[in-house]
């Protein structure tokens, strides 16, 4: 099955990405744009999906900095 | 007495580290591929880079085979050292609380700081004279120490906080200015600033080699107390 894995910075740990692009943005006239946050997205395919959260504690995220979501493609 | 310094793929400060740790002891290279610490009385985890640093800096490299032995080395009482991707890879392991993130600035940094000596008692620091200033490099991307604020409450209560960078030198926006920290039983200890190039005066400082110094004192009085 295909999941998709966003992993992202907890809230309240500075990002300093976001912080670049969100000035970047008020810098291309882009107004009204805060709170920008950069995380990962992972896509794989996986024969048991009840191991992602494993595999999202073990390695995928760091729990202690980020959080995780486990999105799987084609649930119905 | 020996010491063992840990080679990644892509490891880049072995060399240096093992030249410090034969400063004090006798030293071995253990190759991560390897399950064995042939014998060695405490680890060093250099600097460098460590499988590509893919996904997080270390969260590859601390599932790499040497590790499962390290990590049972350090659960029995062994002395480590991570020195900056070193430290990555014991915060990913588990071995040291915490985490470390993109310096704030998101620049590369490399420059020589100071460091406050918060707990001289260490194992790592034992050999430092009292209220010891240290001038050592630092040179990463990846070393901005994390931890939850309550964490970060417990490790300075419990003395954890070893090293500080000096008062407006924190290169990388670390909270609390932390540069070292060490686990609640005080074997393993990790850094951010490199001490193994900074063990000779003609290289600008000689401040890092009392953290080998002291190391090399543990394992004696470990030996000696007959463990």
């Amino acid at each position: 099955m295909k999941a998709r894995v966003l992993v992202r910075p907890k809230e309240g740990i500075l990002d300093p990405q976001g912080a670049a692009v969100e000035r970047a943005l008020g810098a291309l006239g882009f107004a009204g744009v805060s709170h920008v946050r950069i995380g990962r997205l992972i896509e794989l395919e996986v024969a048991d999906p009840a191991a992602l959260a494993q595999m999202c504690e073990r390695l995928l995220a760091n729990p202690l900095i980020e959080d995780y979501e486990v999105l799987l493609d084609g649930a119905s | 007495m020996k010491f063992g310094v840990v080679v990644f793929p892509g490891s880049c400060d072995d060399v240096d580290a093992q030249l410090a740790c034969a400063r004090v002891a006798d030293t071995v290279a253990l190759w991560h591929a390897d399950h064995d610490l042939q014998g060695v009385d405490a680890v060093v985890i250099p600097g460098g880079f460590s499988y590509g640093d893919y996904l997080r800096a270390g969260a590859i490299a601390r599932f790499a085979p040497i590790m499962t032995e390290v990590i049972d080395f350090a659960a029995a009482g062994g002395y480590v050292m991570g020195i900056c991707n070193g430290f990555q890879v014991c915060c990913e392991a588990g071995l040291l609380p915490g985490a470390l993130l993109t310096n704030s600035s998101l620049r590369f940094v490399f420059r020589q700081v100071s460091l406050d000596v918060v707990n001289p008692e260490t194992a790592f620091t034992r050999a430092l004279p009292t209220g010891a200033s240290l001038s050592i490099p630092v040179k990463h991307t990846t070393g901005r120490y994390y931890a939850p604020p309550a964490e970060l409450d417990r490790l300075e209560a419990a003395g954890q906080v070893v090293l500080r960078y000096g008062a407006g030198e924190n290169p990388n926006g670390a909270l609390r200015d932390i540069a070292g920290v060490i686990n609640e039983q005080g074997n393993v200890f990790g850094l951010m600033p490199h001490p193994e190039h900074a063990v000779d005066r003609l290289r600008g400082s000689a401040d890092g080699l009392g953290l080998f110094a002291s190391l090399r004192d543990s394992v004696s009085s470990l030996v000696g107390g007959g463990r």
